[in-house]
């Protein structure tokens, strides 16, 4: 058993190199889509089972992400690989990683700026409300929080525009969900 | 039989949230600003996920080696058992808008029942679609407000979408033996239930917006069954095309 945690440890360690496809700057290790590593010593031989989270129902990126996976590994000489998609518990940009967040600002998105803390109970009285609108965005070229919203919604489904009052410049927001 | 229950079910899930995206794609590039293009279109990538999940479950449930393509591109009008409401045309921008305010008020209440679904994949993808839909909700509710508190001709044509609008509400709430039956198991949500809280909310945003609640109570119904108007069935010619001409086909 000790060695298949180490092999599971060496199999994270590749897919932390596996970038994101429509974020590249970040892996999908850093969005926290990968869930579990899991090693199953099969007849046939050792299959490398990879849980993965879609992010957003619809996200494109989905699909590309399991290919990256699947290349990954066989480049590094895993020859079977499982792929298991799971939706429960719901993806939340809570599991981002701290340096996946780090790396959304140096790369100009701004990252969530509260934590959704898995709130899957929602108070439909209160959802239009601003208030339980997101905490500011700090802009990610300034580090002003002085920063409204432009749209909603950006360039991809996990993303919106903001701007920024102090240094004017606009920037994406990486939506907290 | 409750397998046929369940599946027709899941199958109304889904046919609602392909439908209505297929809806908002025809915005696409047309929208009356960026900004509204890009949200339009990020709501029907939302919808289309959902409607897989839907889809495909209903697909397996059902036992007859339909997938969520089969499902989506090879059923004829009569079939698919959309609500009626989002199968209505976008019409201006106010229609589009309004449409999507009545659904998306209904939707979060049926998802937020659902979540607590005696079928865990039910209740997973519920959990999973509500993030979305709270979102859609929010803007949608927002937008109410603004063009509906807004210029004399935004709020003209906000309230001629809403009284027109009107009579597709009433069947989002009728149960039928599947839902009565489906609903008293635990496993889906008897949307008679909802009536209330979506009329509270609707009239709350609708005070704000300062629009009137209609007063007539002549409602359409029978998209559940399958008894589309003519709308749907253009919806769909344009969907299928390619799978109806080329059966099969993938790139």
């Amino acid at each position: 058993m000790g060695d298949l945690r180490e092999r599971s440890e060496r199999v994270w360690g590749w897919l932390a190199d596996v970038p994101d496809p429509e974020i590249p700057v970040i892996s999908i290790v850093d969005l926290g889509i990968v869930r579990e590593v899991n090693w199953h010593d099969e007849p046939a031989g050792a299959v490398c089972e990879v849980v993965i989270t879609p992010t957003y129902s619809g996200c494109p990126a989905t699909e590309v992400i399991g290919r990256s996976i699947e290349e990954a590994l066989r480049e590094r000489g895993v020859e079977r690989v499982r792929l298991e998609s799971r939706i429960a518990p719901a993806w939340t940009t809570d599991w981002l990683t701290s340096e996946g967040r780090r790396k959304l600002s140096e790369y100009g998105i701004a990252p969530p700026a509260r934590r959704a803390d898995g709130r899957q109970v929602i108070d439909i009285s209160g959802l239009r409300r601003r208030t339980v609108d997101d905490a500011p965005a700090a802009c990610p070229h300034c580090g002003s929080t002085h920063t409204e919203p432009i749209s909603r919604h950006g360039s991809t489904p996990c993303k919106a525009l903001h701007r920024c009052l102090d240094c004017r410049e606009p920037f994406d927001y990486f939506k907290c969900h | 039989m409750l397998l046929d229950d369940k599946s027709v079910y899941l199958m109304r899930l889904g046919d609602n949230a392909l439908v209505l995206s297929q809806r908002l794609s025809e915005w696409c590039g047309k929208g009356p600003a960026f900004e509204e293009d890009m949200a339009l279109t990020n709501t029907a990538l939302d919808l289309i996920g959902q409607a897989r999940m839907w889809l495909s479950y209903a697909g397996e449930v059902e036992g007859r080696g339909r997938d969520e393509d089969a499902l989506a591109f090879r059923r004829d009008s009569h079939e698919f058992t959309n609500l009626l409401l989002v199968e209505q045309p976008n019409g201006d921008y106010a229609h589009t808008l309004v449409r999507q305010f009545f659904f998306d008020v209904w939707h979060q209440l049926v998802l937020d029942a659902l979540m607590r679904s005696s079928d865990d994949r039910i209740a997973d993808i519920a959990a999973k679609a509500i993030k979305e839909v709270a979102y859609h909700l929010r803007r949608s509710s927002d937008l109410v407000v603004r063009l509906g508190d807004g210029s004399a001709e935004s709020r003209r044509r906000m309230q001629d979408a809403v009284d027109e609008l009107w009579m597709y509400t009433g069947e989002m709430f009728n149960a039928d033996e599947t839902e009565e039956l489906l609903g008293a198991q635990g496993l889906a949500c008897d949307p008679s239930t909802l009536k209330d809280a979506w009329l509270a909310m609707v009239s709350e945003v609708f005070a704000e917006a300062t629009l009137t609640l209609p007063e007539g109570e002549w409602m359409q119904k029978g998209g559940k069954q399958g008894r589309h108007g003519e709308h749907l069935g253009l919806l769909l010619a344009e969907m299928q095309f390619l799978q109806r001409a080329y059966p099969g086909a993938t790139w």
